[in-house]
């Protein structure tokens, strides 16, 4: 690929599989070093890792549950400890509930916020303490925290909206830094959780204008690039990758 | 950095500012670019020299814009040039002008239309022949066309125009494979807009910005590149902003 991130240090939240693990992978092709965390799948972060390191990268896995503030803590002192510093945050942990509105339970809605939103608040606070000047804090959220085109993500679609004013707000409080803060909206993306087969993904593909579902490494470029030098000027940005889900 | 080899590439209003910008950085990563002027040959010129010094391939090519027909022109122009295959549209090409509601004339108005406007979309469907799956087209929006700034309104009103043809043209296009995608551009210190070198700029853009620095072309014409290579490959439909966060 390319040494542009050469002696840069990153952090993907939930990199044991999907989308962030090809984010992992490819910061880690561009020459950086890189930490994944994972909740549960111990065995999957061991691939993802090794993966890394058979390319001749270097990289760490680390269990914490992005709900868990003390866990998500010591795992970014950890991430620092391991690999020397902190240049790039990827807050990719996320989890979806699909069902009816009416149907939504009050702990279903608080596992939703509580990943897909007071995760990512309590990872970013933990990390800017370690993060250097000119850094990057790059959200996923998704092509529905913009518009919403499919019934049954309700509570979903709505963390992700709340991502997206998150990314401004914070962009506004460390760009004297220089870091900047990005959120990347992807479309339906080919994963264990959305596969591009089935029932489900009909509508979905034919929201898009490209008539198609997207892969991980559609976002894994996108991030690369905002990780980047190029990219410096970019911020406070909501970056859709989505084959169009949104035109 | 991007991999465009073999690919060819046309950037409208490429001899200065944002749009030389681009061509250098599509050129770097290894696209045949043209270089289209409208007045500045001799600078498009110093642009296509720039470009083969560095062991690239460029030629410079000129219409006016403002003409009803020059997008037509320029289309032929450049199927004489590349044959039948363009990998790369980036219609930067644009004027603008500081007016008030008031002092805007009809004059002003139709020329900002024409050339913003109508040029980038009959130069879109001339070119539409030659474009192919993976072929990506990438219209200049502007922070003018998301927020207040400045006074200009009629400029503005010709880039929110542009946004509304991305959605449009990528929904259209998609079944083809071809992308379409627009970058808004903050305040950046160009030929075009000296606003940003002045100390009032610098404290009005500082003031609107998260990041606290000025933006040159380049940052511009990275993002071009990006959006044009096969990296953006699942990106159509989307207005890019690159405006240090100006009035999120």
């Amino acid at each position: 690929m390319s040494n542009e991130l050469e002696n840069k240090v990153a952090l993907v939240t939930g990199g044991s599989r999907g989308i962030g693990a090809a984010i992992a992978k490819r910061l880690a092709a561009n020459g950086a070093r890189v930490a994944i965390t994972y909740a549960r799948d111990a065995e999957a972060a061991a691939r993802t890792v090794k993966a890394i390191e058979g390319a001749g990268g270097k990289a760490v896995a680390i269990k914490a549950d992005a709900t868990d503030p003390a866990a998500v803590k010591a795992a970014v002192d950890k991430a620092v400890a391991s690999l020397g510093k902190l240049d790039i945050l990827v807050n990719n942990a996320g989890t979806a509930i699909p069902k009816p509105f009416e149907e939504t339970t009050l702990e279903e809605l608080d596992q939703v916020i509580d990943i897909n939103l007071r995760g990512v608040f309590i990872t970013t606070q933990a990390a800017l303490k370690h993060l250097n000047n000119g850094g990057r804090i790059i959200t996923i959220g998704s092509c529905v925290g913009e518009r919403m085109m499919t019934p049954g993500l309700v509570a979903y679609s709505a963390t992700k909206g709340a991502i997206r004013m998150f990314t401004q707000g914070l962009s506004r409080e460390v760009g004297g830094r220089g870091i900047t803060v990005n959120n990347v909206q992807p479309g339906p993306i080919d994963t264990d959780l959305n596969p591009a087969s089935g029932d489900w993904a009909v509508p979905q593909k034919e929201a898009t204008a490209l008539k198609r579902y997207g892969s991980v490494d559609d976002i894994a470029a996108m991030v690369a690039f905002v990780a980047s030098p190029q990219a410096s000027y970019i911020t406070g940005a909501n970056l859709t990758v989505d084959g169009g889900t949104n035109a | 950095m991007t991999d465009l080899k073999g690919k060819t590439a046309l950037v409208t209003g490429a001899s200065r500012g944002i749009g030389r910008a681009s061509a250098l950085a599509l050129a770097k990563s290894g696209a045949q670019v043209l270089i289209h002027y409208a007045s500045g040959a001799r600078e498009a010129d110093a642009v296509a020299a720039e470009i083969r010094k560095a062991g690239g391939r460029a030629d410079t090519v000129g219409a006016d814009l403002a003409a009803a027909d020059g997008p037509h022109r320029l289309a032929r122009q450049v199927r004489a040039i590349v044959g039948d295959r363009l990998d790369i549209l980036v219609a930067n090409a644009g004027v603008a002008k500081s007016a008030s509601i008031e002092e805007t004339t009809i004059e002003d108005f139709d020329r900002l239309f024409a050339v913003n406007v109508r040029a980038p979309f009959f130069l879109v469907q001339q070119l539409l022949p030659i474009m192919h799956e993976g072929s990506s087209i990438v219209l200049l929006s502007s922070l003018a066309a998301h927020a207040a700034v400045g006074a200009l309104p009629a400029y503005a009103a010709t880039k929110g125009a542009i946004d509304t043809l991305v959605k449009h043209f990528a929904s259209a296009l998609g079944g083809r494979g071809i992308r379409v995608n627009a970058i808004a551009p903050g305040v950046v210190a160009t030929d075009m807009s000296s606003f940003a070198r002045t100390d009032e700029g610098r404290d009005y853009t500082l003031g609107l910005q998260a990041l606290k620095r000025i933006a040159q072309a380049d940052d511009i014409g990275g993002a071009v590149a990006f959006l044009a290579s096969p990296e953006a490959g699942w990106i159509t439909g989307d207005t890019l902003r690159v405006d240090g966060g100006s009035k999120i």
